[in-house]
């Protein structure tokens, strides 16, 4: 009976050399055992046809035939002779500056007059957030027959005020600014992570603020914005990726407005009305998968891997930053 | 990353609240819930209207009426006639499930050694998850649908739902953030007690975290559930493999003056998506704050 209740006094490192590292090898099992199904993913869906990319932007290539070395002939041609490349780039290039800002400032609005509500607020957030979950492919629908130039409920009330609306998705100058209204209604996610950025906002700043006699403008341009600039940049970044990827709600619009295309059928009513609605990755998807010409598609990829990748790089320093933030608290 | 969606409701403090005159502040509770309500209708009334529609006659829903004259709750049993909706459904479900199922297989054990173990290259794995995470799927495309071409695979739902088994950036990404929130000292006093990591992660790290695989779950059913690109590129030579998303899209091309057969097709693809907010309205919330970054 002479056990005490303390601790044995082994020490606590005499662990040999050998058994140690049999402890780490047995962890790098671990890792790799977690990690093997995912390196494997990555290896096959996004390494590999990384490089099979940029082999393949330098060739002729229809699948059935295998591909033919002709250097950088894609590239010349891409950037010279083929002229719907160059709409196709301007519509993005509209998409990625027009939807950026709106989306960005629009879904900042919304998230501020929900902050200050008092009541009915979980409501009122769930409807603004509801559109956001609808299928691309529907919500596309649901405003194509709203904003109908004929019978459309929004014209219909614009006349009932005595303004004749537009064509909307049928009119050349309205398509693309069609397109980023139903962007903005879809916009629910961004205005969650703005709202919970706006309520992160100490309180403290803002009565501090008051009682030096600030007004609500400044308050909100000097106390809210720089507390919330990193969330709107990660919202700026965020909505010009997805403003590059832009293609589902362009192809379904150009045909449902169109009316009569059979969307996984025919190419005749993309890009509709005269191919302003043509964004980048729409084309390329027709170059390669309905033309053919996997190579000249392949070409594009490698340009539009060349901008994701530099939008990516600004978010990534963004994550990092945060994710930083959050380690060291 | 512990932003409520509720305002504390604390009040001001004293002074400033006396300095407010009580009518104005009366104005400005008004004026903002004036403009919330104005917000609210504004984000639902496209949906209703659409849902109004569904019921009309065909040629009621081209005039100006929003309500309908008589209910034609038919049109819904239309539909699945005009089309086969119950294949696409199915074939929806099918692809929507696997990959859920897929993620929860392979982006957690994945997630959790990114952020829960010590290994060399973590950092820079983390970021070629975010890289993968934010290229457009067009980038990688050529390649991959000559590897699935080649394997005889195109024209089946196959192609989609086998990348999630290994590799969804996405939801490595969101479910690392939940994971980092976990307090080290719970896995570490389960290591003391003598679990192997396995076991920590089934034992302490999955049921501690529910909320977050639950809203990486959902965010995978809906984002495949919505997802056009996909079934376009894959399956779009073979109808029998359609997924709804796909053939809403052609479903006006099919019948295109019946605009209230069209919203009735398009009620039907909105509704999963509208059960499941509704169900799981604060898991889904809390994933979206989660991929945000923090202010």
């Amino acid at each position: 009976m002479t056990a005490t209740l303390s601790r044995p006094d082994t020490d606590p490192a005499p662990v040999p050399a050998k058994g140690l590292g049999r402890v780490r090898s047995r962890r790098r099992w671990v890792v790799a055992g977690f990690l093997g199904p995912a390196v494997l993913g990555f290896l096959i869906f996004f390494g590999y046809p990384l490089v099979a990319t940029v082999y393949y932007s330098f060739t002729r290539y229809d699948l059935i035939n295998a591909p033919q070395w002709i250097g950088f002939d894609n590239y010349v041609r891409m950037f010279t002779t083929e002229p719907l490349i160059g709409t196709a780039a301007y519509n993005t290039l509209w998409l990625v500056i027009v939807l950026t800002i709106c989306r960005v400032l629009f879904a900042l609005g919304v998230a501020s007059v929900i902050s200050r509500l008092k009541r009915g607020v979980g409501l009122i957030r769930t409807l603004c957030y509801m559109p956001a979950l609808a299928p691309p492919a529907a919500a596309t629908l649901v405003f194509v027959f709203v904003f109908n130039p004929e019978f459309g409920p929004i014209n219909r009330f614009l006349r009932w005020v005595g303004v004749e609306g537009p064509l909307w998705f049928s009119d050349p100058a309205w398509s693309k600014p069609s397109l980023t209204l139903l962007v903005l209604w879809g916009s629910g996610e961004l205005m969650i992570v703005i709202l919970a950025a706006l309520l992160d906002v100490p309180h403290e700043l803002h009565e501090a603020a008051a009682l030096d006699g600030a007004g609500p403008a400044r308050r909100f341009w000097h106390i809210t914005l720089p507390s919330i600039s990193p969330v709107l940049l990660f919202g700026v970044v965020n909505s010009m990726i997805f403003a590059l990827q832009f293609f589902t709600q362009a192809v379904v619009a150009a045909s449902a407005a169109s009316g009569q295309s059979d969307v996984a059928g025919s190419t005749q009513y993309i890009g509709a009305p005269q191919n302003t609605t043509l964004t980048y990755p729409i084309w390329l998807y027709v170059q390669g998968f309905r033309y053919s010409n996997m190579g000249y598609a392949a070409a594009m990829a490698v340009l539009l891997f060349v901008v994701s990748a530099a939008f990516t790089l600004v978010l990534v320093r963004q994550l990092r930053k945060a994710s930083h933030v959050e380690e060291s608290a | 990353m512990t932003a409520t969606l509720e305002r504390p409701r604390t009040g001001g403090s004293p002074v400033v609240r006396r300095r407010k005159q009580s009518w104005q502040r009366t104005l400005y509770w008004v004026a903002t819930h004036a403009l919330g309500i104005a917000m609210g209708v504004m984000f639902t009334l496209p949906v209703l209207l659409v849902l109004l529609t569904s019921f009309m006659q065909s040629d009621q829903a081209m005039t100006a009426s929003i309500w309908p004259d008589v209910w034609h709750i038919e049109n819904f049993a239309e539909v699945f006639k005009r089309a086969p909706m119950l294949t696409y459904m199915l074939n929806s479900l099918l692809y929507s499930l696997l990959a859920t199922l897929g993620i929860l297989l392979s982006a957690v054990p994945a997630a959790y050694a990114l952020a829960k173990l010590k290994w060399r290259g973590q950092n820079l794995a983390f970021m070629l998850v975010v890289v993968a995470m934010m290229l457009p799927p067009q980038v990688t495309i050529v390649p991959l649908f000559d590897l699935w071409v080649r394997m005889g695979l195109t024209g089946t739902l196959v192609p989609l739902i086998v990348p999630y088994f290994l590799f969804d950036a996405f939801s490595i990404f969101l479910l690392r953030q939940f994971f980092l929130t976990i307090p080290k000292d719970y896995l570490d006093a389960a290591k003391i007690d003598g679990c192997s990591e396995f076991r920590v992660l089934t034992r302490v790290v999955v049921p501690m975290a529910k909320p977050g695989i639950a809203a990486a779950a959902m965010f995978c059913f809906l984002f495949t559930w919505n997802d056009y690109f996909g079934p376009l590129l894959y399956t779009a030579e073979n109808r029998d493999s359609w997924t709804l998303s796909l053939a809403i899209a052609s479903f006006r091309g099919m019948h295109h003056v019946e605009w209230n057969l069209t919203m009735a097709a398009t009620v039907l693809t909105l509704l999963p998506a509208i059960v499941l907010f509704v169900v799981a309205q604060k898991s889904l919330v809390k994933g979206i704050t989660f991929t945000g970054v923090k202010g």
